[in-house]
């Protein structure tokens, strides 16, 4: 394992502990999927089986929220969170450098955060296909959809992630820092809302396009948040 | 205590300084900063607060850029592109320890090894923390342990790096109990028998003085630099303090023409203070004209001037002025 190797992997095993033992983001991380999955379970359960071919859209997308978000609790919480332990120093004072710093904390928000998000997909997944009456499940899980939701879902939670390193880094208060991050996604949810409720009528070709556009970000945010991480300004905090 | 690390003696220059500065817009940090400090010596960074002492180190630590000047540091210009290959040889514990409250000493420790990629990390902390005597409480969260605990942590993060040929120490002693002030002065004298150089920032000048084989007082500028000998010679006239019984009838008589005598004054009943060019000259004279004039001598001694004294004469009216 070369060098670069080992600091990423130690800063991703140091996050990843971290995470765990911080109660408030444990418990934020617990609360917003299950906010979230709950609503359209509760509602794809009780609909009757006349209903099923009303149902526009796809609720599934909802679930987007928990890519869009959880990613952003932890990403917000990672720079500037060090900052007020007063850990950044002695960090930065090591040979890592910034693009390894931003990508073990950027691994370390994304893995959790996908494991939550398919998770909680495969439980409604499940969920709908034991509860829901059969017409109701067919008509909520049609296949190109979910496999479209499973690729959208990484796309998502790293751009989630970049905004929220970008806050991260700028703020001083880590409560400011994780509510402005999940707050900044919040016009891709919009439009996943949209899409959820039909207003935006899903075809393959738009799912390719949303796809290519959240490409785009991902690899424009990466350099940004790269080439914006300034040490010297996050410790002395000079412009 | 175990060994550390076990480095071959290096010779040169480890750290050097050209009329190095650094401003933050309008506001200077520390200006026209020069020194040279070889393998294995330890270099004392004096000054008041905000004299530029913490900025120096990190300046020089690659953590910030300076504004003027140049410097090596461990071998290496202090450039854009040699910044991480700097940090990889040298260690630094900064003022505030900083650690990470939700993991255990080890765990921390673990952390940094990874950091340091360093070949056998487990073996490593273990060796580290048995060197701070803490090998006992590797499991203990960091979030729970004292300023002291806490402190000596810091330092043995900063003693994990094995290939460090410069270690920054930041007020390493700062709210440490003298058993464990002695130990960090154990340690010390450790990295500089393996030829590592140690720059300390302190404010215990006694400390100073009992480690440091030079030290510089910075007040934004270099106000000295040097041995603390040579500093207290460069300060202060050379004194003898003669102690007597009684007060002499008339010093005048006994004091006024000896060799090495330049000028005396009293400074007690019984006290004396003589301004001498060389003490080991005068003080046989004097020791000789006392008995001669039949005074009662209770002592005879050279005056010591402290590290603090040069401190005050150099930096003092600077924190008067500030105040």
């Amino acid at each position: 394992m070369n060098a670069a190797r080992t600091r990423i992997r130690a800063i991703y095993r140091k996050e990843f502990r971290e995470y765990r033992r911080n109660w408030s983001i444990v418990s934020t991380m617990a609360a917003i999927p299950l906010g979230i999955v709950t609503f359209p379970l509760i509602l794809v359960i009780a609909l009757p089986a006349s209903a099923a071919q009303g149902i526009g859209g796809d609720p599934l997308v909802i679930l987007l929220g928990i890519p869009a978000i959880v990613p952003s609790i932890m990403a917000g919480y990672a720079i500037v969170g060090e900052r007020v332990q007063g850990t950044l120093e002695p960090l930065l004072s090591t040979a890592i450098s910034s693009t390894e710093l931003v990508l073990a904390k950027g691994l370390a928000a994304l893995v959790p955060s996908l494991a939550i998000s398919y998770g909680m997909y495969a439980a409604f997944v499940v969920a709908t296909e034991i509860f829901a009456q059969p017409a109701v499940a067919a008509a909520v899980l049609p296949w190109p959809y979910v496999v479209a939701q499973l690729a959208f879902t990484p796309l998502l939670a790293v751009l989630s992630i970049w905004i929220g390193f970008a806050i991260s880094a700028r703020v001083s208060d880590v409560r400011v820092a994780q509510q402005l991050s999940a707050m900044s996604v919040m016009p891709a949810l919009l439009v996943a809302y949209l899409i959820s409720f039909d207003v935006i009528h899903m075809t393959l070709a738009l799912a390719i396009v949303i796809a290519a556009v959240l490409l785009l970000l991902d690899g424009l945010g990466w350099r940004l948040v790269t080439a914006a991480f300034n040490p010297e300004r996050l410790i002395t905090g000079t412009k | 205590m175990e060994a550390i690390v076990a480095l071959g003696q290096r010779t040169g220059v480890a750290l050097a300084a050209h009329g190095l500065g650094k401003r933050f817009g309008e506001r200077v940090a520390f200006d026209d900063v020069s020194f040279e400090i070889g393998y294995g010596e330890v270099f004392g960074f004096l000054g008041p607060n905000g004299a530029g002492k913490t900025t120096t180190v990190r300046t020089l630590s690659a953590l910030i850029s300076p504004t003027s000047g140049t410097a090596t540091v461990a071998g290496l210009q202090l450039t854009e592109d040699n910044r991480a290959r700097i940090r990889q040889r040298i260690a630094v514990m900064p003022e505030a320890p900083g650690l990470y409250p939700r993991l255990t000493i080890a765990e921390n420790l673990e952390c940094f090894a990874g950091l340091y990629a360093l070949a056998d990390p487990a073996e490593r902390v273990r060796r580290v923390l048995a060197a701070v005597d803490l090998a006992d409480r590797a499991n203990d969260p960091c979030g729970k342990l004292s300023k002291g605990l806490r402190q000596k942590v810091s330092l043995a993060r900063a003693l994990l790096n094995d290939d460090a040929e410069v270690v920054f120490l930041d007020e390493p002693t700062s709210g440490l109990d003298p058993l464990a002030v002695r130990e960090v002065h154990e340690i010390i004298d450790g990295l500089r028998g393996r030829g590592v150089t140690v720059f300390l920032t302190t404010h215990r000048l006694e400390e100073a003085e009992r480690l440091c084989d030079r030290v510089a007082l910075l007040s934004t500028t270099l106000r000295a630099l040097g041995r603390p000998d040579d500093l207290r010679e460069l300060l202060f006239a050379k004194t003898l303090v003669v102690r007597t019984s009684g007060p002499l009838p008339d010093p005048g008589r006994v004091f006024d023409g000896l060799p090495a005598v330049e000028g005396w004054r009293v400074d007690g009943e019984g006290l004396y203070h003589l301004t001498v060019s060389d003490q080991s000259a005068a003080a046989p004279a004097v020791t000789r004209a006392l008995v001669a004039s039949g005074a009662d001598v209770l002592s005879i001694g050279e005056s010591q001037h402290s590290l603090e004294d040069v401190y005050v004469e150099l930096i003092g009216d600077d924190e008067a002025g500030d105040r």
